[in-house]
């Protein structure tokens, strides 16, 4: 039977130590504690947690696999690399983890309408996809920029009977969109219930999407002690809100040291930490507000947040979650940067050993694995967290590579 | 001037206290010198924006002109000297608006105390509850800024309770679930909302968001003050001049709807 695990942090007022909080507007305030308690509630419904179960094996395709990358493990002649195929879900990604979770609770506090922010549009399809399963009213709110970048997803959201609406503030992407969605919420919160897609936002979000996600840590605890007798020697995902990672990483987190694994979070170093077009929120921010948490941001010395950039859409967000914020000063997880060029290098990689095209978040992963795992002893092993498929990002690399390989 | 003194003022004279909200910097530094002068003569309180790359709170009117003053080069040290400027041509009290990332990013003890020597009386920072940090709420007070928060009409008896014990200055009653900007009416339970706040504070309150005219003001004067901001805001983007808008405004003030 599913389990949402219960975790040492946040307190009760929604803290990782200093990070977090709920940092809104005082209309919301009743509302975050309305979702507060209702998930709370839920978690500990026995009939919720089998219906969320039943959706995650029969609709989204849980569990999914632990896989051997031989051909990858050779290549890089260190530890043994397994990947968490969470590309192999419905909608290609790891979201739909968390999206089927907040819609089953959407559908328990009554609200019929359901409101999203969404990047690249990985997200907003999988809400979309959820409020169709089960017959929510449905708007994704996607920057301009995004709509222009991602036609093809937005077609999707619209065939799943979605609504999108291009945010035109701003710098017209991620951040943008999720200030608009909040806006829509403080106008509609009586009958409205946001789903938020990373591990970022006012509590209960960063708690309540890490409880959704970690069924893929827990899933790794699971599999390791069957194939290996043992928890793996490093996890290894892409940080851009930062909720593949946390899904991956919280399970193991909060072990004692001596049985954790090392922890290795990667955020997009863009095209380079110095020239300022990166999204590396932990290696080159500060802490701030943004979005009602107090988390590692991007911002000049006014405190204007500054726009986010990499290849990848998906990590293109100018925060980290506070509970990455907390392990990283915490020393719990450590955070490195892959620039979009590694990336890159990374995705063409796992194509050709291993027959799998990632997605480009992902592949900040796999890029930093290559620096990783070589310098480690064969008997060990690396699990890399495979958060999403890259045929979204096909085209895309096709124009940065000039269609050559 | 203080506070209080400002809104007994106007009680005095039959009306609610009127209080202009004008974005720092927009359409231009002269263009909002030009308006806080337009302003002077109705206001009895004035409501001064910083500008924030991300106002979550703030309709587009308010987010277009956040925007433009941003664009033009208004930043912090900008919006110091304007406070200084407006503070040289009137006693009046004047409230400080942004979000709380500026504070912190300029350390909140230092970015109190210099708007506090540049003439600022309070500030409202609608992205921080005050229970979300006490400590910060009480270093500007004894800074000597009034703190003034905003109650909501989704806002639970319990959350006027929290509220209010961490207000000085005035209550800002938001009249409508949303953000700021013009509305053709506000909502009845504004009435409501006024009635329980003033059931647990002496303080006086006063109801922002959707003021647009001479009706809404009327709505809106049940309480002790009304806040007008996107409706100035746009007039001056459309380049029109403030006073008519402004008469109309005072008027719905002296006519309030009866209770």
């Amino acid at each position: 039977m599913l389990r949402l695990p219960d975790f040492p942090l946040p307190d009760p007022r929604g803290r990782f130590g200093p990070y977090g909080g709920r940092y809104v507007p005082e209309t919301l305030i009743p509302a975050l504690e309305e979702v507060e308690a209702a998930y709370r509630e839920a978690k500990k419904d026995p009939a919720f947690l089998a219906e969320l179960e039943y959706y995650l094996k029969t609709f989204a395709g849980r569990p999914t696999p632990l896989y051997h990358a031989r051909r990858l493990s050779e290549y890089w002649g260190g530890a043994q690399v397994y990947l968490k195929r969470e590309d192999l879900l419905h909608t290609g990604a790891h979201k739909i983890n968390n999206t089927l979770g907040q819609a089953l609770l959407a559908r328990r506090m009554g609200k019929k309408r359901v409101i999203a922010e969404t990047g690249a549009g990985q997200h907003g399809v999988s809400v979309a996809t959820v409020a169709a399963l089960f017959g929510l009213e449905c708007v994704v709110y996607m920057g301009e920029e995004d709509v222009r970048r991602q036609a093809l997803n937005v077609f999707r959201m619209k065939l799943l009977g979605a609504e999108v609406r291009p945010v035109a503030a701003g710098s017209r992407t991620l951040k943008d969109a999720t200030n608009e969605a909040i806006r829509d919420w403080l106008t509609h919160v009586r009958t409205t219930f946001y789903i938020l897609g990373s591990v970022v936002g006012p509590h209960p979000y960063p708690m309540m999407v890490r409880e959704f996600q970690s069924v893929i840590g827990e899933e790794v605890k699971g599999q390791s002690l069957e194939l290996f007798g043992r928890y793996p020697d490093a996890l290894i995902a892409a940080v851009g809100g930062g909720s593949n990672a946390i899904g991956l990483f919280a399970p193991f987190a909060y072990l004692p040291e001596k049985e954790r694994p090392r922890l290795i979070g990667v955020e997009a170093a863009g095209e380079g930490l110095s020239t300022g077009r990166h999204a590396a929120s932990i290696g080159a921010g500060k802490r701030g507000v943004l979005h009602g948490s107090y988390m590692y941001l991007l911002y000049d010395h006014d405190g204007q947040i500054t726009p986010a950039h990499s290849v990848s859409a998906g990590l293109d967000y100018p925060g980290v979650g506070p509970e990455h914020s907390y392990y990283a000063d915490q020393g719990i997880a450590e955070y490195a940067g892959v620039t979009d060029e590694e990336a890159l290098e990374g995705f063409k990689l796992l194509a050709r050993l291993e027959g799998i095209i990632p997605a480009l978040e992902s592949a900040h992963a796999i890029a930093h694995a290559a620096k990783v795992v070589p310098e480690m002893d064969k008997d060990q092993i690396v699990v890399i967290n495979l958060s999403g498929r890259g045929d979204k990002d096909v085209t895309e690399v096709m124009r940065l590579l000039g269609g050559e390989l | 001037m203080t506070t209080l003194e400002a809104f007994a003022r106007a009680k005095a004279e039959g009306r609610a206290a009127l209080i202009p909200y004008l974005t720092a910097g927009f359409p231009s530094r002269e263009g909002f010198l030009q308006a806080v002068k337009e302003v002077l003569p109705y206001a009895d309180l004035l409501e001064i924006g910083l500008p924030y790359s991300d106002p979550l709170g703030d309709g587009p009117v308010i987010q277009r002109a956040s925007e433009e003053a941003l664009r033009k080069g208004m930043s912090v040290q900008g919006v110091l000297e304007l406070f200084r400027e407006v503070r040289a041509l009137t006693e009046k009290p004047l409230f400080l608006m942004t979000y709380l990332n500026p504070v912190l990013a300029w350390g909140p003890e230092r970015f109190f105390s210099l708007f506090k020597q540049a003439g600022a009386t309070g500030l409202i920072l609608p992205d921080l509850p005050p229970d979300e940090d006490p400590s910060l709420v009480r270093l500007a007070q004894e800074i000597g800024l009034e703190t003034v928060f905003l109650l909501a009409p989704t806002s639970t008896d319990r959350r006027v309770e929290t509220v209010v014990g961490y207000a000085t200055g005035f209550i800002y009653a938001v009249s409508v679930t949303g953000v700021t900007g013009e509305r053709e009416r506000l909502p009845d339970e504004v009435r409501d909302l006024v009635r329980r706040i003033k059931a647990r504070t002496s303080l006086p309150v006063a109801v922002g968001f959707g003021v647009s005219g001479r009706e809404t003001a009327a709505q809106a004067a049940v309480a002790d003050g009304v806040v007008v901001g996107s409706a100035l805001v746009r007039a001056l983007e459309g380049g029109r001049p403030l006073a008519p808008l402004l008469e109309e405004i005072r008027q719905g003030l002296m006519q309030k709807e009866p209770a």
